[in-house]
């Protein structure tokens, strides 16, 4: 619902102007944009020995949609659950809105007004699809326990959030599942729902955790319809993905991760061509034939790191 | 064999206080478990705590009985908090090894003998209960003649007993149509999902565990004044295990499903003990002796109690008031 983006004190500017303001910015890993919603600096999260994410320096752009991408264990669920609240880095600093979110609880984050889904869909199963809409909505009267049991204190404000989650089901063609259970939806279906949940909150801040894993094609054309049509009303859209065609598709910026770092940044043509980014997908040496030379190089390296895990084990 | 005898004393015990002191104590793993997916393993914690509250506090401190419940109910809500506080953040099956522990530790505390002065050992507390019973308006035995009656303090027990059963059930329903009780549902589906749309999930936890332990607060009271005593033994591990029994035949997440599941445990239960009973009894006994003795035969109930959940959970998984569907996809 477009009035309702304004309402929550998003800039509903004109997208477009966004887009353009990102054409100055420079294709450079952490480059600095006009109007960053998020900023990441520092950010490093480690398990044990690995350190899965390592972010120097980050911004993501208001009002566009921006994709993070990587290969496989690059770190981009992981610094998405760093910078939701879901997960806590090691040392770092971020903000959101120019809020410092250090050591702000999950929820909190959520109130502040970024909203994130998962990669494995995280619908309530066995509540109706209705009540999966409902739970989604912010600042519930009824939530709390002393105006709980007293339903005049909330049924007006329940009915305008049951009218608000009607429009999204209608617009996110869910309005016939209306009363099934969410654990009856389709894989595709539950993504829509998540999503249409999230804009229960009207968050300014989307985050989207792999919105087509999982999706057939059929419903892939009117979910990244879905997709754009969240810029269009004035929010900021984030996600991972690795559908490469949705990427070019739809993102405005693309920020590319491996082995934990941005390698990479620029608008998708851009990026898609960046040699760091093949280098990052394929390998260094993807395209150069080894010479002996290098083989026994890199032999002699391997045995070398077996030697010395093969010392720690002793010690 | 006489029947007459055996149908009339299983609905004296399906009615009685034993029924509403399982039905409270399920209540309460309701809202624990039904609702929230909380796994509490220790609602007999909780009904001692509240129990042994009031009667030490009459016997061994000589004051009200209403100051005693009083006390009863804020140290359930404090022994909710110290459980739930290094639990909650947790994963749920944390929570179930400190409940069944801290119920246990609960239990052994009062009982112990260092501490007989104040909750008489094992032997426990008797002569606390005066302040309730002068209020009770019955005479001579109650019911109905022929069919079934009480004792009149076992019926001004029950009639307080299913009246708290009532008002508890109807709070369960109030709270769980609104946006609150929705609230502890996402929670039960997906904590994670919850905590993306903004709620302070940790805090909704608290409060079902707080609200869930003083319904089994009330069971405690019952416990307590319907023997007019009360001693370790009444709060053993089993008492938890039974109320979740209760259940899971009425179905969890069903505001009824405890009142429901109570009675009918209770009815088996008993009809099953007295048939068998009645069965091994006497000297030609209907059950030959070379199959099972009397002293056998008190066991039985439990071996069929067992094999009814058994048959529960194969042909209506869900409880009696349970939506399949529901179930269903759990299987998906």
């Amino acid at each position: 619902m477009p009035a309702d983006a304004t309402t929550t004190g998003t800039t509903a500017a004109d997208p477009s102007a966004a887009r353009q303001a990102l054409a100055d910015v420079a294709h450079e890993p952490g480059a600095a944009k006009p109007d960053p919603i998020l900023v990441a600096d520092h950010v490093v999260r480690s398990f044990g020995g690995l350190t899965a994410v390592d972010v120097d320096h980050v911004e993501v752009q208001r009002g566009v949609i921006t994709a993070l991408i990587g290969p496989n264990g690059a770190g981009k669920t992981t610094f998405f659950n760093l910078v939701t609240g879901f997960d806590r880095p090691d040392s770092g600093e971020w903000s959101f809105n120019g809020r410092s979110l250090d050591k702000v609880p999950a929820y909190k984050v959520a109130r502040m007004g970024m909203i994130r889904t998962f990669q494995l869909t995280k619908v309530l199963s066995k509540l109706t699809v209705i009540e999966n809409m409902r739970v989604g909505a912010t600042g519930q009267k009824g939530e709390s326990l002393l105006s709980a049991m007293f339903r005049p204190m909330w049924r007006g404000q329940e009915k305008s959030n049951t009218e608000k989650a009607d429009a999204l089901l209608e617009r996110f063609l869910l309005i016939k599942k209306r009363e099934d259970f969410a654990g009856s939806l389709s894989g595709g279906q539950r993504k829509l729902l998540e999503m249409a949940r999230a804009l229960m909150a009207d968050p300014e801040l989307v985050m989207l955790d792999e919105p087509m894993a999982g999706v057939n094609p059929a419903l892939k054309q009117s979910l990244l319809g879905h997709v754009k049509s969240l810029r269009d009303e004035g929010r900021t859209v984030l996600f991972v993905e690795h559908d490469m065609d949705m990427v070019r598709d739809i993102s405005d910026w693309v920020i590319v991760m491996a082995q934990g770092k941005v390698v990479a940044e620029g608008p998708p043509d851009a990026v898609m061509g960046d040699q760091r980014v093949i280098d990052a997908y394929l390998g260094a040496h993807h395209d150069s034939e080894l010479t002996f030379e290098d083989e026994q190089r890199i032999l002699a390296a391997a045995e070398a790191e077996l030697e010395n895990a093969r010392k720690e084990e002793h010690t | 064999m006489d029947w007459q005898s055996i149908m009339s004393l299983s609905i004296q015990q399906a009615l009685g206080p034993s029924a509403v002191i399982y039905c409270l104590a399920a209540i309460g793993l309701n809202v624990h478990f039904g609702y929230t997916g909380l796994l509490n393993f220790g609602q007999a914690g909780f009904m001692a705590i509240a129990g042994y509250s009031m009667a030490s506090i009459v016997s061994t401190w000589g004051l009200s009985l209403w100051l005693g419940i009083v006390v009863g109910l804020l140290l359930t809500v404090v022994l909710a908090l110290m459980l739930g506080v290094p639990t909650l953040r947790l994963r749920a099956d944390y929570l179930a090894i400190v409940t069944i522990a801290a119920a246990e530790i609960i239990r052994q505390t009062v009982g112990s003998v260092t501490l007989v002065d104040y909750f008489g050992g094992q032997d426990g507390l008797t002569g606390f209960n005066d302040s309730f019973s002068a209020l009770n308006p019955f005479e001579g035995r109650l019911g109905i003649p022929g069919l079934v009656t009480w004792r009149s303090y076992d019926f001004w027990v029950m009639t307080v007993g299913w009246t708290l059963v009532a008002l508890s059930c109807v709070i369960v329903w109030l709270l769980m149509r609104s946006p609150w009780g929705r609230v502890l549902k996402s929670i039960r589906e997906d904590e994670d999902a919850v905590r993306s749309l903004g709620k302070n999930v940790y805090a909704y936890k608290m409060q079902a565990l707080v609200i869930g332990g003083l319904f089994g607060a009330l069971a405690g009271f019952v416990t307590a004044l319907r023997s007019a005593a009360i001693n370790p033994s009444f709060f053993a591990t089993d008492i938890t295990f039974f109320a979740y029994t209760v259940l899971l035949i009425g179905g969890a997440a069903r505001v009824l499903g405890p009142v429901v599941g109570a009675v009918i445990f209770w009815l088996l239960i008993s009809a099953l003990g007295l048939f068998f009973a009645q069965a091994t009894a006497g000297a030609d006994p209907i059950i030959p002796t070379w199959i099972m003795t009397s002293t056998q035969a008190s066991l039985m109930r439990f071996i069929f109690l067992g094999l009814g959940l058994m048959l529960l959970m194969i042909f209506r998984p869900q409880g009696i008031f349970g939506d399949r569907r529901e179930l269903a996809l759990d299987a998906r």
